[in-house]
């Protein structure tokens, strides 16, 4: 039986789970899905796990709240070193978390990301937010720790992690550990962390006879890849391709890679992880100014390396963080930075608008030291980019749509990004380039294939949107599909126009609205698009619609859902309360999903 | 040849009076191009649907549909515009186009580039509104924008001549009024039944140019236009009249390359007729032409292939049927030349005509000649009119003695009035060509001053460099450059290549004939060194280039195209 064939009411599955299934074994081809037949028939005959917690002891929650994956990856990571201990334990995603539950649970690691400014990132929102209501329990048996993950170039670093930390504790919990506050280079501080943190748990944890099997979190589905985050795949560039007209402020690039041989495979909605390299040029000039020798020998990861290939490879040069401003100031004992670092708003600003490069004022100051610079920078972490391309018509191919980030410092040099400078400009057609699929279990196609959608995905925020239209076109659904694009200008911006055109014109594409900001004398946004389309967007979403949301979290992602709440209050007359309680229910019922960054 | 006819006709027929899918195809904000039948129905709206053709490759790959713009073509008969009409018109170019330019073209009037389909209206309504013009039937198969000569000195006669093109441009005027609806947020006329009496819903065969001449003035190329009056005159100065109109029928340039049966042609002179039955013969013309013109072919459907394909005498005794009028015996009049009098001259009236040249007719603000901004500047002063001339100049007319020497300070500040400007680059044209033009084959515009500058260079090396010679370059077979009515004509046939034709004559009565055929750059350069250097020894007194190379036997006259043009 075709698995799109199957529903609620004909199979002893639930809804979730026969979406998690379909999307499981979604793109498999005839050998995969065998196999997966023959899996699941092993795992029948198998001894039955139903329950997650061992009856006669305690066990560990391990509760995740992500946007990117990385959170997930991390309570998956403590999880494994929880198993290796004998410590019971589940992992579960916040999106699928009884939020009451929680009055239940003995002992509790929360890992949580943090969006841009401060938020809680989607699928942590409920229990975010039922901590700090009246109805939350009280916790005084609770035993908890908290692992925040955060970019310490924003304001609100590790905000989320803090919040929970603040609410659980006031409900009478018992912090285990300290908190961690982990930056983008999280990976050594967390590790270190998770041991530190599972032996807390083990002088508590009552352990029960037997050690309950891992339950795997209900967002975790069957991954098969055998390249990860750690250990990338070397892939081939295939295609680089402007597809902003020549006119255009913007450099984006169509990017096609080829993982023939990988065996990966990704699932429409999925990121590609891109693990890139610095600039030469940019390192060269960062010795030179430092007054250092290119090929002085620096440890990194316990290896040997020159101090070029460190920079070249191993440390972030383009992103600045706060502490490294400090640091350097300190080091250099620079009067200038010095007075800069006393105010964190300044600092971090100038952080944010200022590479490595353009922070190292003076050269051949001899206080740096290789050993000692190095130290002062972060280290080198993939960038996740939403995955442009179907599986299911593309094969063995994974395609990005990158916007270049390209400024100039003050004195009116060329900046440019790490990975996207690195992807768009230095890497050519045959380079290679280390990559990882990460999943995102949070941006999924409907598993029925005549739900209607709706796509928000104005500038590179496109790029699922590719993949889910190619998915629904080579899968024959018949869902109707609306798409909302944006960006500065109708002829030099629209990306994969010519693609859309075709869409609209085979009817795979229901409707198409297009707001170019530059194009009028005013500025014109997708939200505006929606609203001007309240009408539609309601009756869709009264039809069964899944909503989603692709691009920048600050603005766009903001002002779409405010549209939403006025459409939804506006065109159902409720309150702005109860529409915005509506929308918090389509999002808890994954109608309404985010990848934004 | 197959009889069924060409897939326009039904476009026409289907266009619900050339509505078509207009309004639809306008409010696709997903595409900056119209759907493929509309793209001919915007024609009649004084629109062409084009690419930029230089970034057309590069945009394919950028996953982008080709950069699509539209001309738009004012219905400017006779060319007259006043000061505040030039400072609307000025405007617009600057914020709704994206060339900036006014381009004033061999049809009289000027031409927009580079309008993107969601400023459309916004041009169509800023013109109509604030200037007054609008773009009705400048292309399409029907009466384009009718033209007549620019004859500054003698101003009554102009005047008459001026006022007649008008007449004429508006009797050809649509009743529907599809463009106001369309363009200019106009109510539909529901309870009216439509009809045009003159073109019905077919419309023409093709494309029909209509001419009135003020010998001894050829400036319009009347072998250029399907019908041509030119005018009688009796008396001199003061006391000059026009008495009546000889007829032309039947001239056009336009050919396909490769095609022996399509070829240019000049016209037929079929009589005499009275000022008072203009109207009469130009709609018997048109009519005629409408019901006998060829639908299945459009490279053989203008009105010269008619009179050959039924004969000379049959079209003008059906003329004379449907107007009621008898053509008397052709009046006298002579062509002496039919380039602008560049410079001031001063009309019987005592108001001052300046005719400045403008390289291609294109005003724009270019380094070092900021043309545009200096004739806004002019026009902020100026309280007659500016007038484009057929050959792409302009004329200042009307100046009052007082503005006189105030007009030429500021136009020779912006590189108007230029001394060092030859007379070869005065008499030399290109059309548009690319990037724009979809029907180019090759460079004219943008190849024109490379090319003036080789040959005013082989003037001067061959000891002639006050001479000139009529140089024309069009970028496709089509005519819009009147490459067929030069001593010097080029016809692109690929990128850097050409066919190179000699012979025509200076008044523009002589089909040139071909030399070469597909040569490049390098090669046009010696060629025209070796032909000029034996035209600079060799010539009579006063022989022009055309008669030269004719004389000379370099290549033989046309004389009748359709039997020896392609010989």
């Amino acid at each position: 039986m075709a698995l799109n064939s199957l529903s609620a009411l004909t199979s002893p599955l639930s809804e979730l789970q026969l979406s998690q299934l379909q999307q499981a074994t979604a793109g498999l081809d005839p050998v995969q899905t065998a196999w997966v037949s023959g899996y699941l028939a092993g795992v029948s005959q198998g001894p039955v796990t139903a329950q997650p917690v061992a009856s006669s002891g305690q066990s560990l929650t391990i509760l995740f709240g992500t946007q990117t994956g990385n959170a997930k990856g991390v309570a998956e990571q403590l999880g494994a070193a929880a198993d290796a201990k004998g410590i019971a334990y589940r992992v579960v995603s916040m999106a699928d978390y009884k939020v009451k539950s929680i009055k239940d649970e003995s002992h509790l690691i929360i890992v949580a990301s943090t969006n841009g400014e401060g938020e809680a990132p989607d699928d942590a929102i409920d229990l975010h937010e039922f901590l700090a209501t009246k109805k939350a329990p009280k916790l005084d048996s609770l035993k908890f720790a908290v692992l925040g993950l955060g970019d310490s170039s924003y304001e609100f670093f590790c905000q989320t992690g803090k919040d929970f930390e603040q609410r659980i504790g006031k409900l009478g919990a018992e912090i285990i550990v300290d908190r961690l506050d982990a930056d983008v280079d999280y990976e050594e501080v967390a590790t270190a962390w998770i041991e530190n943190a599972l032996l807390e748990v083990e002088k508590t944890l009552e352990k029960g006879g037997v050690a309950s099997a891992p339950v795997a979190s209900a967002t975790s589905a069957v991954s098969a890849n055998k390249f990860d985050k750690q250990n990338p795949f070397s892939a081939s560039l295939l295609v680089s391709q402007k597809i902003t007209g020549d006119r255009s402020a913007k450099n984006v690039r169509h990017i096609e890679i080829d993982l023939e041989g990988s065996e990966l495979t990704y699932t429409a909605g999925d990121a590609l992880g891109v693990w890139f390299e610095n600039d030469e040029t940019l390192v060269a000039q960062i010795i030179t100014k430092l007054g250092l020798d290119a090929s002085a020998e620096v440890s990194v990861a316990d290896k040997t390396v020159s101090l070029q290939a460190a920079l070249i490879a191993s440390f972030e040069l383009t992103g600045t963080h706060p502490a490294f401003v400090e640091g350097y100031a300190t080091l250099t004992n620079n009067a200038t930075l010095l007075k800069l670092a006393t105010d964190k708003n300044a600092l971090r600003d100038f952080a944010n608008n200022n590479q490595i490069v353009d922070v190292i004022t003076e050269t051949g100051n001899e206080a740096v030291t290789a050993e000692n610079f190095l130290a002062l920078l972060r280290r080198i972490s993939p960038r996740l980019y939403s995955i442009a391309s179907s599986q299911t018509e593309v094969e063995e191919e994974v395609h990005l749509t990158i916007g270049s980030v390209l400024f100039e410092n003050e004195a009116g040099e060329q900046r440019s990004g790490g990975a996207s400078g690195f992807l768009n400009h230095r890497l050519t057609e045959g380079g290679e380039v280390k990559v990882f699929i990460e999943d995102n279990h949070n941006f999924r196609l409907p598993a029925n294939p005549e739900t209607p959608i709706i796509m928000v995905g104005p500038g590179t925020g496109i790029a699922p949107f590719r993949s889910f239209m190619q998915e629904r076109e080579a899968t024959d659904a018949t869902g109707k599909n609306w798409l909302l694009f944006g960006d500065q200008t109708f002829n030099e911006d629209f990306l994969y126009q010519v693609e859309w055109q075709t869409h609209l014109k085979s009817g795979l594409l229901t409707k198409l609205d297009l707001a170019f900001s530059r194009d009028q004398a005013q500025k014109i946004y997708v939200q505006d698009r929606l609203k001007e389309n309240a009408e539609d967007v309601y009756q869709w979403l009264q039809d069964g619609a899944h909503f989603y949301v692709c691009g920048d979290a600050n603005r766009m992602a903001k002002d779409v859902h405010t549209a939403l709440i006025e459409i939804i209050s506006e065109q159902g007359n409720k309150s702005l309360d109860d529409a915005e309680q509506e929308l918090n229910e389509l999002r808890k019922a994954k109608r309404y999903q985010r990848d934004v960054y | 040849m197959s009889q069924k006819l060409h897939d326009n006709e039904r476009i026409k027929i289907e266009s619900n009076f050339l509505r078509g899918k207009l309004v639809e195809g306008l409010n696709d904000n997903t595409t900056g191009s119209f759907p493929t039948d509309e793209v001919q129905l915007v024609k009649f709206h004084g629109l062409y649907q084009q690419d930029d053709r230089d970034v057309r490759a590069e945009r394919k790959k950028q996953k982008l549909e080709p950069l699509y713009s539209f001309l738009l073509r004012a219905r400017l008969p006779g060319g007259v515009l006043t000061a505040p009409q030039w400072l609307e018109i000025d405007r617009v170019a600057s914020e709704l186009t994206d060339a900036g330019s006014i381009r004033i073209t061999t049809r009289q009037t000027f031409q927009y580039h580079g309008i993107f389909k969601r400023n459309l209206k916004s041009v169509f309504q800023e013109l109509k509104f604030k200037a007054n013009i609008d773009a009705i039937f400048t292309a399409g198969d029907v009466n384009r924008n009718t033209i007549c000569t620019s004859n500054p000195e003698q101003s009554i006669l102009h005047t008459e001549i001026y006022n007649l093109s008008k007449a004429i441009s508006e009797h050809f005027l649509p009743k529907s009024n599809a463009y106001a609806e369309i363009w200019l947020d106009g109510k539909k006329v529901l309870d009216t039944e439509e009809d045009e009496p003159i073109y019905k819903n077919i419309f023409l065969p093709r494309k029909f140019k209509i001419a009135v001449a003020l010998p001894p003035y050829n400036d319009v190329d009347i072998h250029a236009n399907d019908l041509n009056f030119i005018a009688i005159i009796d008396g001199e100065g003061d006391a000059a009249k026009i008495t009546g109109y000889n007829v032309v029928v039947g001239a056009g340039l336009g050919m396909t390359h490769g095609d022996k049966t399509t070829f240019p042609r000049l016209g037929d002179d079929f009589g005499f007729i009275p000022v008072d039955k203009v109207m009469e013969i130009a709609e018997a013309v048109v009519t005629t032409q409408r019901d006998l013109g060829g639908r299945v072919s459009r490279s053989h459907a203008r009105t010269k292939y008619t009179l050959e394909t039924h004969g000379i005498e049959t079209f003008k005794k059906e003329v004379e049927k449907r107007s009621g009028v008898t053509f008397a015996a052709p009046g006298e009049y002579e062509f002496t030349e039919r380039g602008d009098r560049i410079g001031w001259v001063k009309g019987i009236d005592n108001k001052w005509h300046l005719t400045v040249f403008i390289e291609n007719g294109r005003i724009l603000d270019f380094d070092g000649k900021p043309l545009k901004s200096g004739l806004n500047k002019i026009a902020q002063v100026h309280t007659g009119t500016f007038r484009m001339t057929a050959n792409q100049n302009l004329v200042i007319a009307e100046v009052d003695e007082v503005q006189k020497d105030n007009i030429e300070k500021m136009a020779r500040e912006c590189g108007l009035i230029d001394d060092g400007t030859s007379d070869q680059r005065k008499y030399s044209m290109a059309c548009v060509a690319l990037p724009t033009c979809p029907l180019a084959m090759a460079e004219a515009e943008r190849y024109l001053p490379g090319l003036t500058d080789d040959v005013e260079g082989l003037l001067a090396k061959h000891s002639i460099a006050k001479d000139k010679i009529i140089l024309r370059i069009t970028g496709c077979p089509n005519g819009c450059g009147r490459s067929m009515l030069a001593e010097i004509g080029l016809i692109g046939k690929a990128p850097g290549r050409y066919n190179l034709y000699l012979g025509g004559n200076t008044n523009g009565t002589r089909i040139p004939k071909m030399y070469q055929e597909n040569i490049d750059e390098a090669t046009i350069v010696a060629t025209l060194d070796e032909l000029i250097g034996r035209w600079a020894l060799e010539r009579n007194t006063d022989e022009c280039f055309g008669d030269f190379v004719i004389r000379a036997g370099v290549v033989a006259e046309v004389i009748i195209a359709a039997k020896d043009f392609h010989d």
